[in-house]
């Protein structure tokens, strides 16, 4: 059964009894919480995914999201991520629920999964082959994937690239594209049939909101691919598009530095990052405009 | 009353075959052993018991990555080590590693995926100023500023604040006894250093003999208030005392050199709660010899109530109505312990205050 096929009442009462077991990627979470906002952005973003049965089953995530704590229940209104009972983040304004939900299910995959690479990167395939994105904050990298994903690449990750370390494939981990301030009007310009979740206002963040992953990457959630590219991306305003190769050594030590665990895993994660980026193609890319960049990326060919 | 044993435990002490879990019961074994710090340990405990390929999938990569977790760490600490090695040779008198650090660097099998944050390491006090300045000039630096935790530690405390390398980031807890001098039956830490022995292919980086490892790790647990990783430590002692089972009386030796400490109460309780809940295997013998360091038997009615809860994971499913209030009982009791009431009452006075002002969780 989908998330689609209940009501906004009935995905309310599981948060707020047993829990809500959802199937994401490789991974299966269970999602408790009283807090109606968030059974609208479930309703609206995991539409497609797969609700599994959670008698007798074991589920790699318990997450919940609770008033932080009785003062905050009254007076602050605070919200408070916690995985399997266990605050994690200081909480933070109730009407952000939505967007620390996504933040938490994130923390659960980075901090805890090391039988894969993690890295802070987006990922997306086209012929078979997965583009890697690492990027810090404000390089306009969830902007990037939420419109090549409307131009016939699959979205893997906006958020965690994550590669198995037994054979150096993207697992794919199609969670929402979580988009920020000005990033939001523009994709619902361009893309007006894009479903968009509830607008989180004022976060650290700034204003966040989450698009709904297109149907065809959910379908395909279990289907990993080899990495053909990994790709710098960087915004700069007023910058003529331009894609150029660079260092495979740079690259290593670059997309180390944006993993998660890549320390955790010692050797084995120097292994495997190296058997991925010898197999693909390096490249910085600058762009001030979705429509070039969108050009330069229908150009990639796979490696030889 | 009869309490429930979760299911961790049933594991860990056997009474529950691995291969007949269903799967939500493998869900509660993951979830109670992540909470309780035992999920890389139970990794090497099915490897070893049963058949890790014979689990399922889903389990495996959440015991996996525990794993690789714990074995990080064992990469950090021998590194660390030789850096500590090189502050004991300027130093010259050995540094004697504690706990994990020193259960790791000895092979023991206590040390096989257990998890821990800092390294605990011991010297006499009358060196405590020297090493702290060796220390803080090889790159370690104190944590803590703030001036009462300081003045805190340093007259009361059997520890200094702790030290953190300002590059690698490493934490030292540095000793010079294993409990507060204030406690009624501290030991004289001298006996302890006299005792301890060299690690082959390390030059002046000690540990503590196997009885003594044994009585610091259940004076620990039975005089410390920190019972939210209780069952952990509890892990610990149980794979000390199997390990040194086949050492010749071990047994008799552990009781004695207790009563020369005069700590035989925690060795009383390590082994009696050991024995109860992991059912570790210790004769007769052992456990009648031991009673000489029991409590009146009202208390230890008293005591088995609150440990028996507090000793449990702490995880929402293993808790009943009590175990809270038992873990609080206990946190005031270590405090009582380790400290005249003079004392005491300004302390905790000062710590629930900022507890509930929201500075501190503890």
């Amino acid at each position: 059964m989908k998330v689609q096929q209940l009501s906004i009442l009935e995905i309310a009462d599981k948060l707020t009894k047993n829990g809500l077991v959802i199937q994401v990627g490789v991974f299966s979470y269970s999602i408790q919480t009283k807090y109606s906002s968030i059974a609208e952005s479930i309703s609206i973003l995991y539409a497609d995914f797969e609700i599994l049965n959670n008698e007798d089953a074991f589920i790699d995530f318990h997450v919940s999201i609770e008033p932080a704590n009785i003062i905050s229940k009254f007076i602050h209104r605070k919200a408070q991520f916690l995985s399997d009972g266990f605050p994690l983040f200081n909480p933070l304004p109730f009407q952000h629920a939505p967007a620390i939900i996504e933040w938490g299910m994130n923390w659960c995959v980075s901090s805890q999964i090391n039988t894969h690479l993690i890295i802070h990167a987006a990922v997306i395939e086209k012929s078979g082959y997965a583009a890697i994105l690492p990027a810090p904050p404000g390089s306009g990298k969830s902007t990037l994937t939420a419109a090549l994903i409307q131009e016939g690449w699959r979205l893997l990750s906006d958020e965690l690239t994550i590669i198995d370390v037994e054979n150096g494939r993207v697992a794919p981990f199609p969670r929402p594209v979580s988009l920020k301030n000005q990033s939001i009007d523009i994709i619902k310009k361009r893309y007006p049939s894009v479903v968009f979740g509830p607008l989180s206002i004022d976060t650290t963040k700034g204003t966040v909101c989450h698009i709904k992953p297109p149907l065809f990457s959910v379908h395909q959630q279990l289907l990993g691919c080899p990495v053909g590219w990994v790709i710098f991306p960087k915004y700069k305003q007023g910058k003529n598009a331009e894609i150029t190769e660079i260092s495979k050594g740079q690259t290593l030590m670059d997309v180390a530095d944006n993993s998660f665990n890549y320390s955790r895993l010692g050797s084995t994660g120097f292994d495997v990052l190296r058997k991925v980026i010898d197999g693909a193609d390096c490249y910085q890319f600058h762009y001030s405009n979705l429509d070039d960049a969108i050009v330069i990326f229908e150009t990639l060919e796979p490696p030889e | 009353m009869k309490l429930i044993q979760p299911i961790l435990v049933s594991v860990l002490n056997r009474d529950q075959p691995i291969a007949d879990l269903t799967l939500s019961q493998w869900d509660l074994l993951v979830r109670q052993a992540r909470k309780s710090m035992l999920l890389a340990k139970l990794y090497y405990f099915i490897e070893d018991e049963f058949d890790l390929t014979k689990i399922p999938e889903r389990v495996l990569r959440h015991l996996q990555s525990a794993r690789v977790h714990s074995t990080k760490q064992y990469t950090d600490l021998l590194w660390e080590v030789k850096h500590l090695e090189k502050v004991a040779k300027q130093l010259g008198y050995p540094l004697v590693l504690l706990k994990g650090s020193a259960y790791a660097m000895t092979g023991l099998s206590a040390a096989k995926g257990r998890i821990f944050s800092d390294i605990d390491l011991m010297v006499d006090k009358k060196n405590i100023n020297r090493t702290e300045k060796q220390l803080m000039i090889n790159g370690w630096v104190t944590s803590n500023t703030d001036a009462y935790d300081q003045l805190y530690y340093r007259k009361w405390m059997h520890e200094i604040p702790p030290i953190h390398h300002l590059i690698r980031g490493s934490v030292l807890d540095v000793h010079h006894n294993i409990i507060p001098e204030t406690a009624r039956n501290s030991p004289d830490a001298v006996l302890l250093i006299a005792e301890s022995r060299a690690l082959p292919e390390h030059d002046l980086i000690n540990v503590l003999s196997p009885q003594d490892m044994v009585i610091h790790s259940a004076t620990h647990l039975f005089y410390d208030g920190e019972l939210e990783h209780g069952l952990r430590d509890l892990v610990d002692l149980d794979a000390l005392i199997r390990s040194n089972q086949e050492m010749e009386s071990f047994e008799e030796n552990l009781l004695f050199r207790a009563n020369e400490l005069g700590l035989h109460r925690p060795v009383f309780y390590a082994l009696r709660y050991t024995y109860l809940i992991l059912h570790t295997p210790v004769s007769e013998n052992i456990l009648q010899n031991s009673q000489l360091g029991a409590p009146h038997k009202y208390l230890l009615l008293l005591m088995d109530f609150l440990f028996l809860r507090a000793l449990m994971p702490d995880h929402l499913s293993c808790n009943d109505r009590w175990t809270g209030l038992s873990r609080w009982l206990l946190y005031i009791r270590s405090h009582w312990i380790r400290m005249p009431v003079y004392l005491l009452i300004p302390h905790l006075l000062r710590k629930s205050f900022l507890r509930l002002s929201g500075k501190a969780r503890h």
